[in-house]
């Protein structure tokens, strides 16, 4: 497995970036950790030219936690996500879920970023920014822009973001209530056959506040708006969770592969969510 | 296909070297460099065997281009030990037979040094989670995991032997 | 006695011989990058080679076009069968009697098959030129199904032998027939089957995986054209048979060539058989005049070098009302690929299969064997088990389970009942294998009380209430299996590979000081024979394993032998070693009376040396006898300490097992926990208990991984789907469970030092063992449901409880 021939650029900061990639157009690409991508490469089933590597730009770096918001920079990794003890008190979703993600040595690299970014359906930061209703910072000759993680997510690897355009943040509030991350996967290091993002916000014993996501149960990720809302109001008993669970599992829209056929695959969504919601309760 | 100049720390000794951008890590170690202890197992960043230790991080040198790499500070099995002060890892392997044909064993290895820098004391499920970037067809992990609990103790003693 | 003097016992620990737990000596290198394996052979001039492979499973190869690639800067040949043609090496033979393209010939017939050979000045330069090479395929009608082969509209693969009646394995009934092999009394067992109590019927499908060792296969060939000698480097787990096939194919005489095995980065099987790249290496050294390798990449491995498994498996087992069996029926389709490259001994064109019928005393019994080409990658090798042992065990263990169902029996009694019984052995088996030894039922009870079995089963009934009740989603299986296998290929009056009789050899050569070195004909692929071999010469010539040099895989400097497959290492080399080790102390005997002044008969051996019967201060250790051989005139002897020995054994040895799995399974999506994993092995004289216990822990890893998981899977236009590690299921640390061992020791009476052999058993026993565990957790929910197929990955386990209701 060995990737074809490119041009290799190190920018040191983003206006450097962003000029290569207006420079050189659709032949060019941005790479973060690269953990998707270089794969891709060797398999010889992603041909890049030009390839821009980020790890020199500062600006895309660190971890904000202050009282009204949370900025976390694209090439952090999901090592430092995890070792993070501020953003632990502030966001602990985030820890649960970038456990779950590969190995120790692929969240050494592995980065926000690129895990938002690059559109794999597979990937679990995606569900988990939907839920957050974080806000992806993108930048571009243009200057800036900011895009809604739910609005971000067109098709497989397909977003929001213009080729011409680098992903330098992601934004969202703290999360105080209860909050889960469930995935089942074959083994470390697979993509989820389902997974689940839940917070959940209570008051007294009124739910007050839900947001429900899900990852690799269709060629976006899922955020469902209609289950989120058969929790809020409601008193979190086995109904609304039953409905919350059907609405959810009424907008995926999961492949056949590996992990299995469409059908066990929508089961185990059901479960998966039903165990999510249940554990956020219990932390609410 | 022009080839751009790599400098690297490895092993605490500064190298230089040409190589094409799209080189793999691993490539410009093992050919260019000839360090042989990372291996090469899936070529997917599943199996660990390349494993280094990359500024400070276990990484998986497969999926590494060399270009990524200039600049970097890169440890191998080889600058683990040497045959006179081998390396504690090293003899608790060997005491607790935690290889056997031993083509995981230095990215097993190199992969555990940086994990007991982080987790000096872990339990054996932490362990396992935590080695569960290197898989190793031959042991069953049991005597790994074994070996890298021994070698925990071991210099967790030696800590307190010096304080 | 002073007290410095060490005792007898202390002499004997010194010695480090059989039965310590010995420290390996392999690990100093292993464990600080020292290893050397093929992928770090370089080599002055060395240039790359790899593959153009198939992406149909099925084409015509209307034209190749390597002109582009070859006006790449870098790139020095592209080899077709075209080139291969006039050297006669475009076709090479299987070790199964069958032939294979080395490169294609006209047609492709399986996905990831060898195109064309190109050979560039690196693997970089190797891999763009392949995108450059243009091959114009027509594509073909594709079988996947071997059910579907003799159908009227079945595309025929082998038009190379479309009109052969007869194959190496005798009729052949159709074009994608291979062979059928009969064992046993078809119409006695189908006799017994009719006027039966009790017949259990059930088809059990062992699916396709692949040994996947670690490391790849690849060599290095280097052809001195000035010496006119070949140099082979390679993954080889047979170098001399490698050599052998070498010099009958290239027309090399066999002194011209060595072939070398380095260090083996895990073989498993996989490193058995001969593939194109040895040969096209081969060539293009020649061609090139400088050294070529080959390494594989994960995807070529998974895709083109040996698989293992593909039985269909359909059984009837007949017994009394009270459970005692009375016979037993099998037919198996075997799923060859497009070549038939099974690595078996030539007889046994299914290997052992004829040992499926367990460790039963069954007194009639019929198997019968049809080999089947599809357009998949061929092979067909023993992954960690002796030649389809592992098939047969699982066959029976499954069949066992079943009767059980349908008898409504405890499946452990149900065992216990039918087990050979200690005084039966030798026993003479209804297939024909004479069980050299056992104690099947010391071992069950050991484990049984081990285990607790009947605590589990009463926590298992109080599971099944709570399911009923709404209290838990959880189901308890219990796994269990006792397995024997047949391991040591083997006897030549039975056991030969491509007519080479399947002896292995050790040759001793003791130095002036007391130390020595002995070779073998086998190669470690870390198992750790330059530990264990050491530590059984020890024990035979009083010479500390501290001081013995064990050496392999060199041809040039090791006598000739079969290799390490089929857990044979230890059953025939290490019964070499023992062998050449008495042939040492013999004549050490003859050198020891003329130093000691007395006849031969008047001493006696003693741990690490000869001493004068009554007189035990009186004594020569070995290490002076060897100083004496070679220093000082002995009367009628010659100069020099060294032996050969060639051992062919006389029967195969049986090592056995009880194995327990207790395992969780969750019915709504498909995760399993384990528990507890119990293993009972009985391998005879252990040797080296620390590797011994190593070998058991892997072995049962790889069942753990084949059983759950694992597996090599085509879509219906054949191509493959598990190519990389992503969906080849290998287990982390995180997914492998915590191992329990133990063991009972039952010496082989004809080995010389009763050991069995052990590497495999693990595999053998411990697929069923996590099967059954499967299986066993719906016993309670289904009267007809007696058995699901692995791999018992998530959604299978899912639908099995969804079949069954359990969702509802």
């Amino acid at each position: 497995m060995i990737p074809g021939t490119f041009e290799y650029y190190r920018p040191s900061d983003l206006p450097e970036a962003i000029k290569l990639l207006a420079t050189h157009g659709d032949d060019a690409r941005v790479m973060a950790g690269g953990h998707s991508l270089i794969p891709m490469m060797k398999l010889r089933m992603a041909d890049i030219p030009h390839l821009v590597d980020l790890q020199d730009i500062d600006a895309l770096r660190g971890i904000e936690v202050s009282s009204g918001t949370i900025r976390i920079g694209a090439m952090v990794t999901q090592h430092e996500l995890i070792a993070d003890e501020a953003l632990l008190k502030a966001a602990p979703i985030i820890r649960e879920a970038a456990l779950q993600i590969a190995d120790p040595q692929v969240r050494y690299v592995g980065t926000v970023g690129g895990n938002v970014a690059n559109g794999d359906p597979g990937n679990d930061m995606p569900g988990l920014m939907q839920c957050l209703d974080a806000v992806f910072t993108v930048q571009g000759p243009d200057g800036a822009r900011d895009i809604a993680a739910r609005d971000f997510y067109e098709a497989a690897y397909f977003t929001a973001r213009a080729d011409d355009e680098i992903l330098t943040s992601v934004s969202f509030k703290p999360q105080p209530g209860g909050y889960a991350y469930e995935k089942q996967k074959r083994k470390i290091g697979d993509y989820a056959t389902a997974a689940s993002a839940v917070l959940i916000a209570r008051d007294g014993k009124v739910c007050s506040g839900a947001s429900i996501a899900m990852t690799n149960l269709s060629d976006t990720p899922i955020y469902s708006d209609a289950a989120s809302q058969a929790l809020i109001g409601s008193d979190l008993g086995a109904d609304a969770v039953s409905a919350a669970v059907d609405a959810a599992l009424a907008e995926i829209d999961p492949a056949e592969d590996g992990r299995g056929p469409i059908e066990f695959k929508k089961h185990v969504a059901g479960v998966i969510l039903r165990r999510a919601i249940e554990r956020a309760i219990s932390r609410a | 296909m022009s080839k751009m100049h790599i400098k690297m720390t490895v092993n605490g000794k500064s190298v230089e070297t040409l190589a094409e951008p799209r080189e793999l890590l691993i490539h410009v170690l093992r050919e260019r460099l000839d360090i042989t202890g990372p291996h090469i197992g899936c070529e997917t960043s599943h199996c660990g065997a390349c494993t280094v230790d990359m500024n400070g991080k276990s990484v998986k040198s497969c999926t590494v281009f060399a270009a990524q790499a200039n600049g970097a500070d890169v440890t191998t099995i080889e600058g683990l030990g040497t045959p006179d002060n081998l390396h504690v890892l090293q003899e608790m392997f060997k005491e607790h037979h935690g290889l056997q044909c031993g083509f995981c064993t230095p990215g097993m290895i190199t992969r555990a040094h940086r994990f007991l820098q982080e987790n000096p004391n872990p339990t054996e499920e932490e362990v396992r989670f935590g080695m569960a970037g290197n898989l190793c067809r031959c042991t069953g992990y049991q005597n790994i995991v074994k070996a890298i609990m021994a070698a925990a103790s071991e210099m967790n003693a030696a800590r307190e032997a010096a304080q | 006695m002073n007290e410095m003097t060490p005792t007898k016992s202390e002499r004997a620990a010194a010695l480090k011989g059989l039965g310590t737990s010995r420290k390996r000596v392999e690990d100093s290198r292993f464990t600080q990058g020292k290893g050397n394996y093929i992928d770090d052979i370089k080599m002055p001039g060395m240039v790359f080679g790899d593959f153009v492979r198939s992406p149909y499973a099925h084409a015509r190869v209307k034209s190749i076009n390597a002109e582009k690639a070859l006006e790449l800067p870098g790139v020095i040949a592209v080899l077709t069968a075209a080139d291969l043609e006039p050297l006669s090496l475009h076709w090479m033979p299987t070790l199964a009697g069958d032939k294979q393209m080395v490169l294609a010939d006209g047609k492709v017939l399986f996905q990831g098959q060898e195109v064309a050979f190109v050979v560039a000045e690196d693997r970089y330069i190797a891999a763009d030129a392949i995108d450059l090479v243009e091959v114009d395929y027509e594509e073909l009608p594709v079988l996947v199904d071997p059910m579907k082969a003799e159908l009227d509209d079945a595309p025929i693969l082998r038009e190379d032998i479309a009109d052969q009646k007869a194959g190496a394995h005798g009729a052949r009934r159709h074009p994608n027939h291979i062979f059928t092999w009969e064992q046993g009394e078809k119409e006695a067992t189908e006799a017994v089957l009719s006027g039966a109590d009790v017949v259990a019927e059930e088809t059990v499908y062992y699916h396709r995986t692949h040994p996947c060792p670690l490391e790849t296969c690849g060599c290095v060939a280097s052809m001195d054209k000035v010496n006119g000698k070949l140099t082979l480097y390679g993954t080889f787990q047979a170098p001399h048979v490698v050599r052998t096939v070498a010099s009958l194919l290239s027309g090399i005489a066999e002194h011209n060539i060595r072939v070398v095995s380095p260090d083996i980065g895990g073989g498993f099987g996989n490193k058995v058989g001969v593939y194109p790249g040895y040969v096209c290496s081969i060539v293009a050294s020649i061609v090139t005049g400088v050294p070529v390798k080959w390494v594989e990449d994960r995807m070529d491995n998974l895709m083109a070098t040996a698989f293992a498994r593909d039985y269909w498996m359909t059984g009837k087992i007949a017994a009394t009302k009270e459970g005692k069996i009375t016979g037993l029926w099998c037919h198996t389709v075997a799923d060859h690929g497009a070549f038939d490259a099974c690595a078996d001994p030539t007889k046994f064109p299914a290997g052992f299969m004829n040992i499926c019928t367990g460790s039963y005393d069954i007194p009639t019994a019929y198997l019968a064997v049809d080999g089947i080409y599809t357009n998949k990658a061929p092979g067909g090798v023993a992954y960690r088990c002796s030649f389809r042992v592992t098939e047969a065990a699982y066959f029976i263990e499954r069949m066992i389970e079943v009767l059980a169902i349908k008898l409504d029996m405890d499946a452990g009694e149900l065992r216990k009942i039918n087990f050979i019984k200690k005084d039966q052995f030798p026993y003479n088996s209804a297939l024909g294998w004479e069980f050299d030894s056992g104690d099947y039922h010391t071992a069950w009870d050991k484990a049984m009380k081990a285990v607790d079995y009947d605590g589990l089963r009463k926590e298992q009934a109080e599971r099944v209430q709570a399911f009923k009740n709404g209290e838990t989603r959880k189901m308890m299986g219990i796994g269990l299996c006792h397995f024997t296998e047949i391991v040591g290929a083997g006897p030549m009056k039975n056991c030969d590979i491509l007519g080479m009789g399947m002896f292995d050899s050790c040759e001793i050569r003791i130095h002036p000081t007391g130390s020595a070195i002995a070779r073998l004909g086998t190669i470690s692929q870390g198992q750790g024979h330059a530990t264990t071999f050491a530590q059984i010469l020890a024990s035979e010539i009083g010479i500390s394993a501290d001081d013995i040099t064990i050496e392999e895989g060199d041809t040039d400097t090791a006598p000739y032998g079969l290799g390490t497959y089929g857990s044979r290492s230890t059953p025939v080399a290490g019964a070499a070693t023992a062998m050449a080790g008495r042939k040492i102390r013999a004549k050490a005997q003859m050198i020891a009376a003329y130093l000691l002044e007395v006849h031969d008969n008047d001493i006696e051996w003693d741990v690490d040396r000869f001493v004068v019967k009554g007189a035990e201060e009186r004594f020569k250790t070995m290490k002076e006898v060897a100083y004496a051989s070679y220093n000082q005139e002995i009367p009628g002897v010659e100069p020099g300490l060294e032996a050969v020995s060639y051992y062919d054994p006389p029967n195969m040895t049986y090592p056995f097992g009880a194995y327990v799995c207790v395992m969780d399974i969750d019915i709504d999506t498909g995760e399993h926990e384990i528990r507890k994993f119990y293993a009972l092995d009985d391998c005879g004289t252990r040797i080296n208990p620390m590797i011994i216990e190593g070998q058991v822990h892997g072995g049962l890893t790889e069942a753990l991984a084949i059983a759950m998981g694992q597996e090599i899977a085509y879509d219906e236009m054949g191509t493959h789907k598990t190519a990389t590690l992503m969906d080849f299921f290998i287990p982390t640390a995180w997914e492998t469970p915590h191992y329990e061992t133990d063991f009972t020791e039952t010496p082989s009476p004809h080995h010389p030092i009763g050991a069995k052999g052990v590497g495999e058993s693990p595999n053998v026993g411990g697929v069923p063992a996590f099967s059954n565990a499967v299986n066993d957790a719906f016993r309670a929910f289904g009267v007809n449901h007696t058995h699901t197929d692995m791999p018992h990955d998530h959604w299978r386990i899912w639908k099995t409880a969804r079949d069954l209701g359990m969702h509802d």
